[in-house]
């Protein structure tokens, strides 16, 4: 071949390959100016205009100025504006704290027959501990008023403390007491002029200590997500995108968006583009499902692995979260009263209330595959006791289409149990006749089952349960998402217990290995012998040699 | 040795370029893709991914072009397997190698490869490599499986079927290097891949046997190219 046409074929090559390769989203590059991924682009546009705008400055509602002297007063001035607001909010889940679910005789929600593995049961809005969680101003349940303030003021007053020193200075005419009072009066005035969008901090006062305390329940969600960094959590950083909750938990008449017991957020994974009415609530709905710039293989990711799997390298990353619950210690008593002990993180490890607990930082996350609903249990469902009863677990076999391996905590307990009638117990814990003040939990569990109407034998006994919480806040910056090495390794990985998907590098067939390497060592074996006998016959194909 | 030493071109520019080009895309891949079955860590799961799917990509260009030439010059015809002198070529690297023995079948510009190379060459380049780039090729466009219709390919059988394949590849290029070195010196045959030239038998043509398809067609054209002089 002559030299001219050795230089065409290797630029025919050289041609070819870029031609080919232009085609391929994985080589395009996308133009200089434009050198944003583009799940990062498009969330951008979903969330530009972050200043959000009113026509009403609630301080010059004179409807407002009035000295209030209870909470209910304050609802009734809310609402002689925002008419619709209480018929709206009463058929909330925030409200009746009860949820739908696939099996009809069974109620699903604080208020129905669900249990947990903290603090058991809210028993039908009768154990009276769990209510100052509930969205009113007394301990009633649904028979009471609403409180607007508990997500709609941004002052982070105490109005209930402050309403409550009001009444304890009722009939005195004292004039020091009447002027405290006009004192407080006129500090709740201020604060309820503070009408705003829920903050992180009114939805936290709740969610961020869930299961009685900081960090109890969920492993992404504690005080420490009230005022985030961006390395904390990469949306609510407050040197960031500072996005409160709703910003993703978008509501339509007081609904708010997310998962609820057995129901998936999101009945289908789709972006704003797809519809752009659809809830803010999935990272699919800004930044779409093949996010990632120029790199198709982590987009080719996204058919079988959560967003969350990756970006959420561990959890608890500032503030210690609970890893287990065990009943059974609880009631021990010193000089005859209750007691509690802390441990090296400076979180309870043992209460005499509730019994023995474990905490953890910076926990990498279990893995499971994940379609969106939860199976939930009650206090109604027949369980084995011979194994680990899983109270909350992901639904969505490898075989269901949209599940994808999403991270959990898995919360672990050791609760009580009817052994006759082989169902999760749920006792009264406050009150009177609560657990907390007679530590007879026999008891406590006949008193408990009273409320929900379930039967209870008057034989107990504990049963290891578990509990698991998809992790979904606490989104890390990008520089910081699991490496692939760590799903992507024969063993130990975070992908071990993985099954229903061939993962490369961690799935070896070592029958072929085994077999591959004997033929190249073999190989090689006779290559040596056959060059010894060439060296020492010295001959190698020539006579004269 | 009677006969007189003859330096002659036997393997042209593109050839040869083709079969370095070949060899370090071979290198890369072996070396990439044992490191993401887990043999090793050397680059990191990631950039090893990328390497290999980078150079998997680009071999399976060059290759489209190599088969373009193969058919264009009709060297193809230098892999049509034969079993004639098979057995001798076998017994000669068995045993006649270590009696001083000349090797049975003498190079020549029309017959290249021997009735062995023949065989394992065609076997390479017309099986093994081919899988290889198939499997490899469909494992990297995975996510478009459902597109184009072949979610019946199961990705585990696929990359097993990649793995066997680059253990055969990875054998053929440890015997290859090796019988490189059975040449009159043990450098002359990779010196011959480098600079084209080899030194050969003079007097000693090529039988009909070994080229028979080659000369037929090279005698065609020479025929064709005779008439339209005449023509003229």
């Amino acid at each position: 071949m002559k030299p001219r046409y050795f230089l065409k074929c290797c630029v025919a090559v050289i041609m070819a390959t870029a031609l080919f390769c232009s085609f391929q989203p994985s080589f395009a590059s996308t133009p200089a100016e434009n050198n944003e991924a583009p799940g990062r682009e498009l969330a951008k546009q979903a969330v530009k205009g972050t200043t959000r705008w009113t026509t009403t400055d609630h301080s010059h509602h004179e409807v407002l100025k009035q000295n209030f002297t209870t909470g209910e007063e304050i609802t009734k001035a809310c609402l002689s504006c925002h008419s619709s607001a209480a018929t709206q909010f009463h058929k909330t889940i925030h409200w009746t704290w009860l949820a739908t679910g696939k099996e009809k005789d069974k109620t699903y929600g604080k208020a129905g027959d669900s249990v947990n593995t903290f603090c058991l049961s809210g028993n039908n809005m009768e154990d009276k501990g769990c209510l100052s969680c509930h969205t009113g101003w007394n301990k009633k349940g649904v028979d009471g008023e609403i409180n607007c303030l508990k997500c709609h003021n941004s002052s982070g007053f105490n109005f209930i403390e402050s309403f409550a020193d009001i009444k304890s200075f009722e009939g005195d005419d004292d004039p020091d007491t009447k002027e405290m009072i006009t004192d407080i009066q006129s500090e709740i005035k201020d604060a309820v002029s503070k009408v705003a969008f829920p903050n992180r901090a009114n939805c936290g006062n709740c969610h961020f200590n869930g299961g009685g305390g900081d960090g109890v329940k969920h492993g992404d969600l504690d005080t420490s997500m009230t005022n985030p960094n961006k390395m904390l959590d990469v949306h609510m950083g407050t040197d960031g995108q500072n996005f409160t909750c709703t910003r993703c938990h978008t509501t339509v008449d007081h609904n708010i968006a997310g998962r609820i017991y057995t129901n998936p957020a999101v009945s289908k994974r789709e972006s704003l583009i797809d519809d752009d009415m659809a809830p803010k609530i999935t990272c699919v709905s800004c930044h779409s499902d093949a996010p990632h710039k120029n790199d198709t293989k982590m987009n080719d990711h996204t058919d079988v692995v959560s967003c969350q799997a990756c970006h959420i390298p561990t959890y608890a990353r500032v503030l210690p979260t609970q890893m287990s619950w065990d009943w059974t210690t609880a009631g021990k008593l010193k000089d005859g009263k209750p007691y509690h002990e802390d441990g090296p993180l400076g979180r309870p490890i043992y209460k005499s209330i509730k019994g023995s607990f474990t905490w953890d930082k910076n926990v990498v996350p279990e893995y499971m595959w994940f379609n969106g609903s939860l199976k939930s249990a009650t206090v109604k469902d027949i369980i084995d006791p011979g194994q680990v009863v899983k109270v909350s677990c992901p639904v969505g076999a490898e075989s269901d289409l949209p599940a994808l391996i999403y991270p959990f905590k898995v919360h672990k307990g050791v609760q009580p149990y009817d052994k006759i009638n082989k169902i999760l117990a749920a006792p009264m814990l406050s009150g009177k006749n609560g657990y907390w003040t007679t530590f007879d939990m026999n008891d406590a569990i006949k008193n408990g089952h009273k409320t929900l109407g379930i039967p209870y034998s008057g034989e107990f006994d504990y049963v290891k349960t578990s509990y698991a919480f998809p992790i979904t806040h606490m989104v890390a910056p990008k520089e910081n998402v699991v490496d692939c090495i760590e799903c992507h390794t024969r063993k130990d990985g975070r992908m071990a217990k993985i099954s229903g998907v061939f993962i490369p590098g961690r799935d070896i067939s070592s029958i072929i290995n085994t077999i591959g390497l004997l033929a190249i060592f073999g190989t090689l074996g006779v290559i040596v012998l056959h060059a010894v006998g060439r060296i020492v016959t010295g001959k190698n194909g020539k006579k004269e040699a | 040795m009677s006969q007189q030493m003859v330096k002659t071109y036997l393997f042209t520019r593109y050839e040869r370029f083709w079969h370095w080009l070949q060899m370090v895309l071979i290198f890369i891949l072996l070396l990439t893709g044992f490191e993401v079955n887990g043999f090793y860590a050397l680059f990191g799961f990631e950039t090893a991914v990328n390497i290999h799917n980078y150079t998997g990509l680009t071999w399976l260009v060059a290759f489209l072009v190599f088969v373009f030439w193969l058919f264009t010059t009709g060297e193809w015809r230098q892999y049509i397997p034969t079993t004639q002198k098979l057995f001798s070529v076998a017994m000669f690297y068995a045993f006649g190698i270590f009696k001083g023995e000349d090797h049975p079948y003498p190079k020549r510009k029309e017959a290249k490869h021997n009735p062995l190379q023949r065989l394992s060459y065609l076997g390479l380049s017309a099986t093994l490599l081919p899988v290889q780039m198939a499997t490899g090729f469909l494992y990297w466009s995975y996510n478009s499986w459902e597109a184009w219709g072949l979610t019946f390919l199961n990705l585990q059988v696929l990359a097993f079927i990649h793995v066997i394949v680059a253990f055969a590849i990875l054998q053929f290029v440890i015997i290859h290097v090796y019988m490189t070195t059975t040449g009159h010196t043990p450098f002359a045959h990779i010196m011959t891949m480098i600079t084209g030239w080899e030194e050969l038998k003079e007097d000693e043509a090529a039988e009909g046997w070994e080229v028979r398809n080659y000369k037929n067609k090279m005698q065609q054209i020479q025929d064709i190219l005779e008439k339209s002089e005449t023509v003229k």
